[in-house]
């Protein structure tokens, strides 16, 4: 009988398109469905959130100014790449859920890899059917656009581990925004295997920052950051969520959750192109018209 | 410009009659359709800035009156609101704007006794738009599942407004326009200030055969605001103030499920390329920083010219200011009016005296203030830095900062140096760079070579520290309901 | 001269009028300035001076083809004494005839302050051969023409002959000797306050005394914005080159509203010293009996008969 010992993987955080170890040093273990343990990951730190907005906000202007065009088709090459590692996705999710079945693991993965390419179409598109031509009651061309807030601060929610993740990311960056995202504090690992996509997928580096520890620790500093122009508290309880959004309210910081029909990730609900535009601002230019 | 052998044009009195106001010496409040006497009986006098003079008593809500409003709307959302059809409810609206168009210049006048805005600014923009505004929103109310793709949507219940002082009427017609015409209730709070144009608005609606209780207005001061904000019985939160207010509101509400937008402060920048039309850039400055006496939140108080014309530019504004009339706000032909209050007036006062004391030089024209009232005249500071007090706080007055830039990257990065980021303005006569220079403003609203318009199919509100949320158009339906599947 | 290059790019104007900077008119924000100036509230005391200062701005103008020595006198006749019922009306500032018709003007307004003034120069086209156009002007003048009102070529100005236009501006301000030339944009063909505003400049380097909207011979003529974007060129002007130039209003003031309205665009942009006959004119030829119904109503409170005023 051969036996060949397996290579193991370390899952680092991902800031700024490089995976990393926190400054802090720190780890935890994390345990799979039966309890047993899967790997440990990096216990990040306050300064690892600081370092995830500071990449966000570096990498921000020049990924909204790329054109909405070659956004859809990276996040379409997410799905791609995605597809192309859907075994090791489900092998994943099947490892860190909560005694999912196969079945429900690899449906869970698919809905995943079909939202990417659901929001990836929406990059070209949303602004036409959110924005527009505003008929004033003068002599002025009037428009109005959405555009991305800028660093979205994402905490995710635990369950199930992928497609919640995914369900907030994509309608983030589909508009231009970059994002710092809280893994799930349960299930984190999952989410490190996305970066890897992520990386793998001509997303620049810095759009997506996965900083993975504890969020009671985490979620509260990344709230209050002053370059985190929006927050999508969808992973936080009650008590952290507020706490966070009181942080978020000392610099008049809004704060989105999905809603219950939301939390029904593998439904149509949870997809909408108003998710997007929640995570952007309305800008209305006005000029006249005249010879 | 030389006078000699010429004509000195004046312009005699021209005050505009206040016969058509009928003041009560006392108000009480409006909830479930009734004006009633706050519970606790307490009173506060609204006075008149431009004389100092109180105009009437004005009931105080304490947090039981909040409570018998908020519990007042809630039973009308449950009671019929809430499943009215759409068409009707817009047929309420329809009724609102057409009454305030019958009554507009007695709201006019009142609005400018009661805040002392100029006549002409109340009269040809404050009850006009506020009237378009219910006029835009009636005709939402029966086409919202046109408004959104793919979703419908539904009511929140209890919409919570605080509205400031500056444009009293006008902010409570953006605020219970779009509230209404979605299906909510609501309970509105005027600014302690300038409560009556809102008050006369309660016999409108009451005229309209508005339901009770659909508009709840509750008079009072910053501790009515706070009770209203924490009740219980809010499903929706909206305010127009300052920015510190705001944050208080943020971290009121956090965790409770309330929804919230906010339309907060401003300091913007009106940014000038020397190859603009300099004449109308003047006009568009002029308007940009002493329209309502710069009481304005989207107010152009930084300047940001291209040095190549600063002193044109600078020259053309100064002999403009001096035609400007500051005086008598029922006069027709002053151009700006009093301050709010004296309060206002002294935080203008303060922030003025720390410009000069950090060494930016002060231009004010020749101009008799009026000896009783509250007012200010149109200042300019030139010689000034991206550091001073006056080019990064909020004045909300006729203050006007002036700053120069050599390039665009230059002007973008001094536009956008701020917490701020409601409102910019651009001058230029090249097209490509108005797209460029707009594209990079983080503002909310951007005046390319015009400033200060405002349109009821127009969103407005504000990036970063200004706010979130918008009013105005299609988007300023979406804080007032909740898209389901 | 490289100022106004860097805002002219294309047009070419620049040679013409060199050493003057030209800066662009948004239409949009000049008609709303124009209409804020015209909700100004002129009552009683203001009103009254308004009225009067209307009346001594006036070019009184006949210019038909139909014109006789009799209706010219009749015109003068009024024009010295605008009211023959009170002496307390002052004179108009000028009475605007054709050539031909100059003489009688002359003789009619001898001994008194009402100046002569005669259109010329091709009248109201300016496309008749340059040499008869100067020789017109000399014509009027030596008849006892004290002001001469010629046209812009818009033949010219349109089709980018700048220097042309301007040529033909220097050339009459020298044919007309100690007279003052008035230059008519006809702004009505110009197509845009951008133009307008580059005509202005043009004909007031070239030596224009005044620049005037309309020869009143098309559909389209005096305006305030067109006023307001005049009275804005020749500000810069004066700020540039410190040369003083007047302003003439003419076709379609018709009322006495109207003519206040100007003297506010003009008064609130250029300051009071251009609220003088020697600055500002009004060509009219039917304002004179609003005016007087509207100061004599100002006087005992009761609204005017048309009938009773004269049909001159």
């Amino acid at each position: 009988m051969s036996s060949r010992l397996s290579v193991n993987k370390t899952y680092k955080q991902f800031v700024g398109g490089a995976f990393e170890r926190s400054e802090s040093g720190r780890s935890y273990p994390v345990s799979g469905a039966g309890g047993q343990l899967l790997a440990h990951a990096v216990q990040g730190s306050r300064k690892d959130v600081r370092d995830g907005v500071a990449a966000a906000r570096s990498a921000q202007t020049g990924w909204a100014a790329r054109t909405a065009y070659n956004r859809a088709q990276i996040l379409y090459r997410v799905a791609e790449v995605m597809e192309s590692r859907r075994d090791e996705f489900c092998a994943e999710v099947l490892r860190a859920g909560d005694g999912q079945s196969e079945e429900a693991a690899a449906k869970e993965v698919a809905g995943a890899i079909d939202r990417w390419v659901w929001y990836a179409g929406w990059a070209d598109k949303f602004a036409t059917v959110l924005g527009g031509a505003n008929p004033v009651a003068g002599p002025y061309f009037n428009l109005s656009v959405p555009e991305p807030t800028g660093v979205v601060g994402i905490v995710a929610a635990d369950e199930p581990p992928l497609i919640p993740l995914v369900s907030r990311l994509a309608p983030v960056i589909v508009s231009g925004n970059t994002a710092v995202v809280l893994a799930s504090e349960r299930c984190p690992l999952v989410a490190i295997t996305l970066a890897e996509t992520l990386a793998l997928s001509d997303v620049p580096g810095g759009v997506v920052n996965i900083i993975t520890g504890r969020r009671d620790e985490l979620a509260p500093p990344l709230a209050g950051h002053g370059a985190v122009d929006a927050l999508d508290l969808s992973g936080c309880g009650p008590d952290l969520g507020a706490d966070a959004a009181r942080q978020a309210a000392a610099t008049i910081t809004r704060v989105v959750s999905a809603s219950a029909a939301e939390r029904q990730w593998a439904e149509e609900a949870a997809q909408s192109p108003y998710l997007i535009d929640a995570f952007c601002e309305t800008k209305t230019v006005w000029h006249p018209k005249g010879r | 410009m030389e006078r000699a052998g010429g004509f000195n044009l004046e312009y005699a009195p021209a005050p505009e009659s206040v016969a058509p106001v009928r003041l009560a010496s006392q108000y009480g409040l409006f909830i479930g359709g009734e004006m009633v006497e706050p519970a606790a009986g307490r009173l506060s006098a609204t006075v008149n800035p431009a004389t100092g003079e109180a105009l009437a008593e004005i009931g105080v809500a304490d947090a039981a009156d909040v409570d018998r409003a908020v519990a007042a709307a809630r039973a009308a959302w449950e009671g019929g609101w809430r499943d009215l059809p759409g068409a009707e409810r817009a047929k309420y609206l329809y009724r609102v704007a057409r009454l305030l168009q019958e009554r507009a210049r007695e709201f006019a006048v009142l609005e400018t006794m009661d805040g002392g805005k100029p006549i002409r600014e109340s009269r040809d923009l404050d009850i006009p738009l506020a009237a378009a505004h219910f006029f835009y929103y009636a005709g939402w109310a029966d086409k919202l599942d046109y408004a959104f793709s793919g979703r419908r949507a539904a009511s929140l219940g209890v919409a919570a407004q605080i509205i400031p002082w500056n444009f009293p009427l006008l902010m409570a017609a953006w605020k219970l326009a779009p509230a209404l015409a979605c299906g909510n209730t609501v309970v509105l709070k005027p600014a302690p200030t300038t409560p009556l144009t809102a008050l006369l608005l309660a016999e409108v609606l009451r005229d309209a055969d508005l339901p009770p209780g659909v508009v709840n207005i509750v008079t009072g001061d910053d501790v009515t605001g706070a009770a209203l904000v924490a009740h219980p019985g809010v499903d929706k939160v909206a305010f127009t103030g300052s920015t510190d207010v705001g944050r208080a509101i943020g971290a009121e509400l956090a965790g409770t499920g309330k929804r919230l937008t906010l339309e907060l402060g401003g300091k913007a920048a009106n940014i000038v390329f020397d190859d603009a039309a300099l004449d109308q850039v003047t006009e568009g400055i002029v308007n940009g920083i002493y329209f309502n006496g710069g009481q304005v939140c989207c107010a152009g108080s930084r300047l940001l010219v291209q040095e190549t014309v600063a002193d044109t530019v600078v020259g053309k504004l100064q002999r403009r200011m001096d035609t400007l009339r500051v005086g008598d706000p029922l006069d027709k032909n002053t151009d700006i009016g009093a301050i709010n209050s004296q309060a206002q007036l002294d935080r203008i006062t303060e922030l003025v005296a720390s410009g000069v004391a950090e060494g930016a030089e002060l231009y004010t024209p020749p101009c008799e203030l009026p000896e009783r009232g509250f007012f200010h005249p149109p200042a300019l500071f030139t010689n000034v830095s991206t550091a001073h007090r006056i080019s990064r706080e909020e004045i909300f007055g006729p203050v006007l900062s002036v700053l120069t830039f050599r390039t665009a990257e230059e002007a973008v990065a001094k536009a956008n140096n701020t917490p701020y980021g409601l409102s910019a303005g651009i001058w230029t006569e090249k097209g490509s760079r108005i797209l460029w220079m707009a594209d990079r403003m983080q503002a909310g609203v951007v005046w390319a070579n015009t400033f200060n318009r405002f349109d009821s199919a127009s969103p407005f509100g504000g990036y970063r520290e200004s706010g979130y949320g918008r009013e105005g158009g299609r988007a300023g339906l979406l804080p007032y309901v909740e898209l389901v599947a | 001269m490289s100022d106004l290059l860097a805002a002219e790019p294309s047009t070419g104007v620049a040679d013409a009028v060199a050493g003057v900077r030209i800066t662009p008119v948004d239409a949009v924000g000049l008609e709303q300035r124009a209409a804020g100036l015209c909700t100004r509230s002129i009552k009683t005391s203001s009103k009254a001076a308004a009225l009067d200062l209307s009346i001594r701005v006036m070019d009184l103008t006949t210019l038909e083809g139909a014109d006789t020595p009799e209706r010219v006198q009749a015109l003068c006749a009024r024009a010295r004494r605008p009211d023959a019922a009170d002496s307390s009306v002052p004179s108009v500032a000028a009475v605007c005839v054709y050539p031909e018709l100059v003489p009688v003007a002359a003789e009619a307004l001898a001994d008194s302050p009402v100046a002569v003034a005669s259109v010329a120069g091709g009248f109201p086209a300016g496309l008749a051969p340059l040499e008869f156009r100067l020789g017109e002007i000399g014509w009027a003048v030596a008849a006892g023409a004290d002001e001469v009102d010629i046209v812009l070529n818009r033949s010219a100005f349109l089709s980018g002959r700048y220097q042309k236009a301007y040529d033909e501006i220097a050339a009459a301000k020298q044919a007309c000797g100690s007279a003052h030339l008035k230059v008519i944009l006809e702004t009505g063909e110009l197509g845009s306050y951008d133009q307008i505003r580059r005509a202005s400049m043009l004909a007031m380097v070239a030596g224009a005394d005044f620049i005037k909207t309309s020869t009143g011979k098309i559909g389209v003529a005096a305006t305030p914005p067109t006023a307001l974007c005049m009275a804005e060129a020749i500000r810069d002007m004066a700020e540039q080159t410190g040369k003083t130039v007047g302003l003439k209003l003419a076709g379609g003031i018709r009322t006495a509203k109207q003519a206040w309205h100007y003297l506010v665009i003009v008064g609130e942009t250029l300051g009071g010293g251009w609220l003088a006959p020697e600055r500002f004119r009004l060509g009219a030829s039917s304002l004179l009996n609003d005016v007087l119904m509207q100061r004599s109503k100002l006087g005992d409170g009761r609204y005017q008969r048309r009938e009773d005023y004269s049909v001159d």
